[in-house]
């Protein structure tokens, strides 16, 4: 049995709002249903690939970028809306961070928060051979 | 509109308050064979990703010719010597077997759409659903003289990675200081926008270090520059200024190779080096399915799916789309997945993601250094049936060596994504 992980079918366990910040406890979500992997929708699978070409496969970025894998949830919600709000500056996060609506940013969150961490392969070069 | 920290809190809160969770059935498991052709950044994306998403349970097959895979992303900086051709040469051996895809090195003659039946040179396979991932094909009716290999030899376009990036760089190695390189655009739409500018820079870098009193002349199809054009203006007069001479709305109509002369309208442009780009349309393999349909160059296709509006169960992917999404690697990567998505539905019962969204970067190197983005996030208009920018979007403020290192990054990522 698979849980569909979405903010609109959550209870209200799932979601501690702490310390005056939206940070929200990930381990009462996964206390609630122990053993269970969360399964996430396409709509989400698809866009966290997409964040793939700069910070690695699940996030298991192989360097020059965040490791999004196993990331803090919370954190990672907070830094989003750092960029989107321009309170944390970048070159080029901005242009992601906004571009997503805060149902993906939380999605996105506890989506890379559940990856595992691994070290990405790095594909060996070759000469060429033409 | 604008969700600030206080908003954010309430719609969790009120998601959190009012709603139940939801307890799925476990998804049925996807069947079928999926053959796609094509190992570039879309096909082999989209390979790895049918694999992963079913569970293993698709078989999937991939058709292409080349043992090796050849990164356009950053090959124009072999031509400023800022990067060497085995940078970004890699094979397919971890790809193929971390995620049992199946493979098969051999070119694709024909496609019996009916049956579902690719032709192989030798031998075919059937298939439930096809992916073509083609790339791009060059329009050699328009420049004839310019088709052989022969040709190439001599005046390379370099715009597909591989023996003839290498070509065109020696060539520049051996031109005298004082001679004119000559660098031609053909009109959009056509692979990676902002390539032919940010190779300007490349081959201006090399020059200006190594054989100043050379001039670059770009003849420009377009009526401007196409892609992070205040950007390109100012790095080319701030950083090269003097030896870049940019004349737009410049067709070349013919070549003379043996002599190195183009032709346009209005004049004749002698070069040292020539480096025509030719104009562009899907890969061959989609001109022979019968999908390209848009001005008989690109292929209309679902972006819920990737399916052709033409061909049934034959979905296309990367370069060879016609849409307003930029012609690059991300691109066409992020397509490769919400199709492979898709498909990984459609064999297993379900409905695909109505409101697909997905982010493209991409970064021009203006120096060995130093680089700019462009990068949006890009949604399904359900409306529209296509997809269009989201807010945010847009190009850096100007080149920095930290954007060069994250055109680094960006590279070692994708690759590692797509090749492992």
């Amino acid at each position: 049995m698979k849980v569909q992980l979405n903010m609109i079918k959550k209870t209200h366990k799932s979601l501690l709002v702490s310390v005056g910040f939206f940070v929200f406890s990930l381990n009462a979500y996964a206390d609630a249903y122990s053993n269970k992997s969360i399964a996430t929708t396409p709509h989400i699978q698809t866009l966290a690939a997409s964040c793939g070409a700069c910070h690695g496969s699940q996030g298991n970025s192989v360097g020059g970028s965040s490791v999004l894998a196993g990331l803090d949830a919370s954190h990672f919600v907070l830094q989003m809306m750092a960029f989107r709000n321009g309170s944390r500056s970048a070159t080029v996060m901005q242009r992601h961070a906004k571009g997503l609506t805060v149902e993906e940013i939380n999605d996105l969150a506890i989506y890379f928060a559940q990856q595992k961490r691994v070290t990405a392969l790095i594909p060996p070069n070759q000469r060429l051979a033409e | 509109m604008a969700i600030d920290r206080r908003d954010f809190l309430k719609i969790a809160a009120s998601k959190a308050l009012f709603s139940l969770p939801m307890l799925s059935k476990a998804a049925t498991q996807a069947k079928g064979r999926v053959v796609v052709i094509g190992g570039g950044y879309a096909g082999a994306t989209a390979a790895k990703y049918l694999r992963t998403w079913s569970n293993g349970g698709l078989d999937v097959i991939v058709v292409e010719p080349r043992s090796q895979f050849v990164s356009c992303p950053l090959s124009n900086l072999v031509l400023g010597g800022n990067k060497d051709i085995n940078d970004l040469t890699f094979g397919y051996d971890l790809l193929k077997s971390n995620h049992g895809i199946q493979w098969v090195n051999d070119e694709v003659v024909a496609i019996d759409v009916a049956s579902r039946v690719v032709k192989m040179k030798q031998g075919e396979l059937a298939y439930d659903r096809l992916v073509i991932a083609p790339g791009i094909d060059f329009m050699f009716e328009q420049l004839p003289m310019l088709q052989s290999p022969e040709a190439q030899e001599v005046v390379p376009h370099a715009w597909k990675a591989g023996a003839q990036t290498v070509n065109l760089r020696k060539q520049l190695e051996s031109m005298k200081d004082g001679g004119v390189f000559v660098m031609s655009i053909p009109k959009a739409p056509y692979r990676c926008p902002p390539g032919p500018y940010e190779r300007v820079c490349q081959v201006a870098f090399y020059l200006k270090n190594h054989k100043p009193n050379s001039k670059i002349i770009v003849l420009d199809a377009n009526a401007e520059i196409i892609s992070k054009k205040s950007l390109f203006t100012k790095a080319w007069a701030e950083m090269y200024a003097g030896m870049i001479d940019y004349r737009p709305n410049s067709s070349v109509l013919a070549v003379d190779v043996a002599t190195k002369n183009v032709k346009t309208e209005f004049e004749s442009v002698q070069a040292n080096v020539l480096n025509v780009i030719p104009p562009q349309r899907a890969g061959k393999i989609a001109q022979i399915v019968g999908a390209a349909s848009v001005d008989k160059r690109w292929c209309e296709v679902d972006f819920l799916t990737y399916e052709s509006k033409i061909v049934p169960n034959v979905h296309i992917i990367g370069d060879s789309v016609s849409a307003a999404l930029p012609k690059s690697a991300h691109m066409a990567t992020s397509q490769a997945r919400v199709c492979a998505n898709a498909i990984v539905a459609l064999l297993s019962d379900q409905a695909p993601d109505t409101l697909p969204v997905f982010a493209n970067t991409c970064y021009s190197y203006v120096s060995d250094k130093m680089a700019m983005h462009v990068a949006n996030v890009y949604r399904y208009d359900a409306n529209k049936k296509m997809m269009v920018p989201a807010e945010g979007g847009g190009v850096s403020d100007k080149p920095s060596e930290l954007e060069g290192n994250y055109a680094q990054a960006w590279a070692k990522n994708i690759w590692s994504d797509v090749l492992t």
